[in-house]
């Protein structure tokens, strides 16, 4: 597959168009991105993998707090240290250009979110979703309560919900069900949220794939 | 023979597990602690297990690859035949217990067509099997390929005549073409669809690249291969140049997609501005560009339609009196200042309605030109209404479904983040609103409740409102009295004013159009709304308040309209009277037509020509709007943003984070400015066809213009809302302005006469009456007979009966629709309630039956503890007895304890710390027809 030292090869070009959603600007804009992250001739540019840090130092990526998640789901290093090859900087632009399925982009995001790659999103998984979508600092954080409120707090929803048919304040149970997001999108009700509920999940959201998208 | 490989197929699940769970604490840790894990894990058992580790670590690498087959597995029903075939094979199959086949198999669903088409990959990958093996993975791959090798050999053996020979026949090229039959080829070319289409939808698996790159190496080099064959005799060229065809014919789509892609105007500069302030900026620069899009249509209408004929083929300049700058004006007519009025020369040309000649046809195209300038007139309209109602139509579509707001919570967590931020002050906004959307939600209930003074919320309300509407009323007021009042300085003519009495009317109306929504901007906070509420709020009053200003100005303009026609008709008066004295002396000689126009047609007296008037004032209007943006920007943006900047090192306060700060860009006010403006082309294009032009140019500029400052002088929005929902929003209130634009337009059109010296429909009653005219000359007379009976009132009002009727079925119909929608997914929502109840009843029989497993094997495992101790040393080798679980004590309770039953139901695998490994060490192989046991549910469960 050897290219030829500074240009992408026609055979290849085609190949990445035929694998990506990118067009032949973006691919080549793409590998103009690349050849200046490595900072140096891309004489074997298949090889050369660009570390974590420097990707994330891209200004489209800079200010996004998923970033390391990214570069560690696009990442197909054997050392898991999240640096890319250009094929995976390709496959990641692929999934987030404008004209990715939805259902590339859910997966994608899914895995994303995925903190700790066990296939499901736990509660802390959830929870440092929230943080990251939250900004990490003190001033904008959730306080622990709200984050249990928000995910789902297990102790409290059984007792609120046992109150709830004891009373028959069935309707406040039915509030208070709508308050977490364990209860919308945990639809088996195993405590995590798996991939396809989350397809499921994200499949209804009107902007979800205007919004999942990065710009070179 | 059934419930062998059901058995195995239950007893593998578990293996997949594993292998599973082994995969993702690979991901955990490094690929070299792999391995003393897994051996770690096999001293406890025999020899199988082993194996198995061995199998697993090719499953790694098989897995992704067994993702792809998933979803290549519905391609694959049209292979059926082939499958059946094979199908005899499988007890064979079976029988060998090639573990690895029989992973491989259980973890693919319908195991069987897939197999297959792993071994054409194999066969193919055999060929150049060698070659490969430089690949980086290489390692992995060859293990894979070994192994599936093996797998082959045996079935080969199996596999007896016809298939055998076909396998051979697809390894080699060549042999295939002496023994190939008509279901081989078919075959064949089924397969080699196949990977056509693999290679069509290959893109849309989320695996890397690399693999990708390789699956879509080799399904090529299987087409390429097998295309050729496929054709046979004489079908064979057609075949080979079909194929040949259709692959120049993608190619050049591919290139004319690029070309579409580099086509679309500034697309870079929009995608810099999104990835820096997120899409709701961006959304009004692609507003804008749409915008532009369809202005440049509407120019293309009326400067190709109208103005290019009148220059190239009417009446050149000066030849008659409504194309000749009055002897009065003459002087200044060339001045800058008359011209920037457009007066003078600028008023006597194409740009404006009055020097359009009535003459019917123009130039050796006999071009119609009166019936062409009023078409384009109700072309442009025609268009506008089109485009828009069809771009909200698709975004309707778009949106479609949007409102089920069962997910609210989950959709905030999983997709509020735009990824498009890439500037850091924007993530910190973008923070922030997360954050208070977040505590929003969660304090709904108690804001919901708190109540507060109801009171005095209502009487801020209505005194904001009083006050809005004063403000409303007031600048209407001020904008009615000064176009009264430009109308008087124009009746005493402009000389002895100024410039500011000459701008009065536009000057008032911009900075009205300035000022006024941040008077509502301070009025709105005493509302006390929800910030989303407000915002809307806010633009309604902006809205109201242009469309008041814009509306006030048409009043007064028709006011003026009606003083001109006043004058009008004086002065034909008085024209008449002109004419006798001119033509007194000579009357008698040129008695029957009129005199040739020796005479200057500058000193010709004129009507007042009320058209040229209103477009002359759309112009302006539109021109110093213009300018009023470009002036605000400089200013309001960039002089601000210089001033915060370099006065920030020598002030008391922060500048940049403290009071003034950097502008932000106001999407709200630009998009109104923007539609308003557009109101007012569609109204003026009509008596002015320059209106357009000016408008592509205005546009043209803002786009670049507001590019520039908003990269350089604007911070991102404090409140990053998003763009979809807006858009629409947006549409709609252009569509509005559209039908209020048009409606003042067509009341002139229709109602007022026209002028009697000037426009392309000067001597006639009503504008509009050129279609008649058109159809008694130039059509038959039949189809004006046709026309006329067409248009009678009583075939029209029924017609407007019908279409009411139409609209009022149209209406009930998407009522029923809408009705069908809600109940459907209230049928669903009931069903997943249905469903949740059930699954909660499952866990929680599987947790009993857990219970009472666990129960019995501690019962075990007491009476196994009551013998012999060295019992205990044996059965941590030779596991494959089921006491020997039990062998376990601790074990078993620490199961109990790592696994808690209601997860082990529906969820999928997961790691387990090392903590918990003991536990999992009593499923495996061995053991599984009683280690899998309280498993069973789970399977049950996946596929209910």
């Amino acid at each position: 597959m050897g290219g030829s030292a500074s240009h992408l090869s026609k055979e290849q070009l085609s190949e990445y168009q035929e694998l990506t959603f990118l067009t032949k600007q973006d691919i080549l804009h793409a590998y103009r991105i690349f050849a200046e992250l490595l900072s140096k001739d891309l004489v074997d540019f298949q090889n050369t993998r660009v570390s974590k840090d420097r990707i994330c130092e891209m200004p489209e990526l800079k200010a996004n707090p998923f970033r390391e998640r990214i570069c560690l789901v696009f990442s197909t290093a054997i050392e898991k240290d999240g640096s890319m090859s250009f094929e995976d900087f390709l496959d990641m632009l692929s999934a987030f250009s404008d004209s990715a399925t939805p259902e590339i982009k859910s997966h994608y995001a899914f895995r994303i979110f995925d903190f700790d790659d066990d296939g499901t999103l736990d509660k802390e998984d959830l929870k440092k979703l929230v943080n990251c979508l939250t900004g990490g600092t003190s001033d904008t954080q959730l306080t622990e309560a709200e984050m249990n409120q928000l995910i789902q707090n297990e102790l409290c929803g059984s007792e609120m919900q046992d109150v709830a048919k004891h009373s028959l304040l069935q309707e406040y149970q039915l509030e208070f069900q709508k308050l977490t997001i364990l209860e919308e999108s945990d639809i088996d009700k195993d405590g995590t949220v798996n991939l396809s509920e989350f397809q499921h999940v994200i499949s209804r959201s009107p902007d979800f794939v205007s919004s999942f998208k990065i710009v070179l | 023979m059934f419930l062998g490989p059901h058995m195995v197929i239950v007893s593998i699940e578990v293996d997949n597990d594993e292998s599973d769970d082994e995969q993702s604490e690979d991901t955990d840790n490094d690929s070299s602690e792999v391995e003393p894990q897994n051996s770690k894990e096999s001293v406890g058992r025999n020899g199988k297990r082993k194996r198995k580790i061995e199998q697993e670590s090719e499953e790694k690498s098989d897995d992704s690859e067994e993702e792809e087959e998933q979803s290549r597995k519905k391609n694959v029903k049209n292979r059926n035949k082939l499958t059946n075939r094979n199908n005899s094979d499988e007890s064979e199959k079976e029988t060998t217990k090639s573990r690895k086949n029989k992973n491989v198999k259980s973890k693919k669903k319908d195991s069987h067509s897939d197999d297959h088409d792993d071994e054409s990959l194999d066969k193919n990958k055999k060929g150049k099997g060698d070659k490969k093996q430089m690949d980086s993975e290489s390692d992995k791959e060859d293990n894979k390929k070994r192994g599936k090798r093996k797998d082959k050999n045996c079935k080969k053996d199996g596999n007896k005549g016809k298939g055998n020979k076909k396998k051979f026949s697809s390894s080699s090229g060549e042999e295939s073409e002496e023994v190939i039959t008509e279901e081989d080829v078919a075959k064949l070319k089924d397969e080699v669809d196949e990977k056509k289409k693999l290679i069509a939808t290959l893109r849309n698996k989320p695996s890397p690249m690399k693999h990708k790159l390789q699956l879509l190496k080799e399904a090529q080099e299987f087409v390429e291969k097998f295309e050729g064959t496929l054709g046979k005799g004489k079908g064979k060229r057609f075949y080979a140049y079909k194929v040949m065809m259709t692959k120049k014919w993608m190619k050049f789509q591919r290139d004319f997609e690029n070309f579409k892609t580099a086509c679309i105007p500034w697309e870079m500069k929009i995608k810099e501005i999104e990835s820096h302030f997120g899409s709701s900026v961006a959304s009004y620069f692609i507003f804008l560009r749409w915008m532009y899009g369809i202005n440049m249509v509407l120019f293309g209408l009326t400067f190709g339609l109208v103005m290019i004929p009148e220059a190239l083929m009417g009446k050149p300049y000066g030849s008659m009196p409504r194309k000749t700058v009055p002897i009065s004006e003459q002087d200044s007519a060339m001045n800058f200042a008359t011209l920037w009025d457009f007066g003078g020369y600028a008023q006597y040309s194409v740009l404006f309605y009055g020097y359009y000649n009535n003459q019917r046809t123009i130039g050796w195209l006999k071009f119609r030109l009166p019936l062409g300038y009023f078409l384009v007139g109700v072309g442009t309209i025609g268009y506008s209404f089109m485009v828009v109602i069809r771009t909200m139509a698709s975004n309707a579509n778009e949106e479609g479904g949007g409102d089920d707001t069962s997910f609210n919570f989950s959709w905030k967590m999983f997709t509020s983040w735009d990824y498009l931020i890439g500037n850091a002050e924007t993530a910190d906004n973008k923070f922030a609103s997360i954050t208070t959307s977040f505590k929003e939600s969660i304090l709904e209930e108690q804001e919901n409740r708190k109540e507060g003074n109801i009171h005095l919320t209502q009487f801020l309300r209505v005194l904001a409102n009083v006050l809005v509407l004063l403000t409303l009323a007031g600048s209407g007021y001020l904008i009615f009295f000064v176009v009264r009042r430009s109308q008087k300085f124009a009746q005493e003519g402009l000389d002895d004013y100024g410039w500011w009495e000459r701008n009065e009317v536009n000057m008032v109306m911009s900075l009205l159009g300035m000022f006024c929504p941040m008077l509502f901007d301070i009025i709105s906070p005493l509302e006390n709304y929800h910030p989303r509420i407000a915002l809307q709020w806010q633009l309604g009053r902006i809205f109201a308040l242009f469309l008041g200003n814009l509306y006030t100005f048409i009043i007064a303009l028709l006011d003026e309209i009606n003083l001109k026609l006043e004058e009008e008709k004086i002065v034909k008066y008085n024209i008449t009277i002109w004419e006798k004295n001119l033509y007194n002396g000579s009357w008698l000689e040129n008695s029957t037509s009129r005199p040739a126009l020796d005479i200057d047609p500058a000193i010709v007296p004129r009507g007042p020509c009320w058209e040229t008037m209103v477009g002359q004032e759309f112009v302006r209007l539109t021109v110093s709007d213009t300018l009023t943006t470009v002036i605000t920007i400089l200013i309001g943006d960039f002089l601000r943003a210089v001033f915060v900047r370099f006065v920030n090192y020598c002030w008391c306060w922060d500048l940049e984070y403290g009071f003034p700060s950097y502008a932000e860009f106001d999407i709200s006010g630009n998009v109104l400015g923007l539609i308003f403006n557009q109101g007012m082309i569609w109204m003026g294009a009509f008596y002015a066809p320059c209106l357009p032009a000016i408008n592509v140019l205005r546009l043209l500029a803002s786009m670049y213009l507001q590019c520039w400052a908003v990269m350089c002088t604007n911070v991102p929005h404090e409140r990053v809302f998003k763009a979809s929902r807006s858009n629409n929003f947006y549409m709609a209130m252009l569509l509005i302005i559209l039908f209020l634009s048009t409606l003042p337009a067509v009341y002139t059109i229709v109602s007022i006469p026209p002028s009697f010296d000037c426009g392309p429909f000067s001597g006639k009653d009503r504008m509009f009456d050129v279609i008649q005219e058109t159809l008694d000359n130039d059509f038959p007379a039949w189809f004006g007979k046709v026309f006329t009976a067409a248009t009678n009132p009583g075939l029209i009002l029924s017609f407007i009966l019908l279409l009411a009727l139409a609209i009022y079925y149209l209406q009930a119909t998407s009522e029923s629709y809408k009705a069908a929608n809600l109940e459907l997914k209230k049928k669903l929502q009931n069903q997943s309630d249905e469903n949740k109840k059930r699954n909660k009843k499952n866990a929680k029989a599987a947790a009993n039956q857990m219970e009472e497993l666990q129960n019995s094997l501690q019962n075990a495992n007491e009476r196994a503890t009551g013998r012999d101790a060295d019992k205990k040393a044996n059965a941590v080798n030779s596991s494959n007895h089921p006491p020997a679980q039990g062998a376990y004590p601790p074990n078993g309770r620490r199961m109990r304890l790592a696994v808690p039953p209601h997860v082990a139901v529906t969820r999928p695998p997961r790691p387990r710390g090392p903590g918990q490994l003991p536990g999992r060490l009593h499923y495996p192989g061995p053991q599984q027809s009683h280690g899998a046991h309280p498993r069973m549910p789970r399977t049950g469960a996946a596929f209910r």
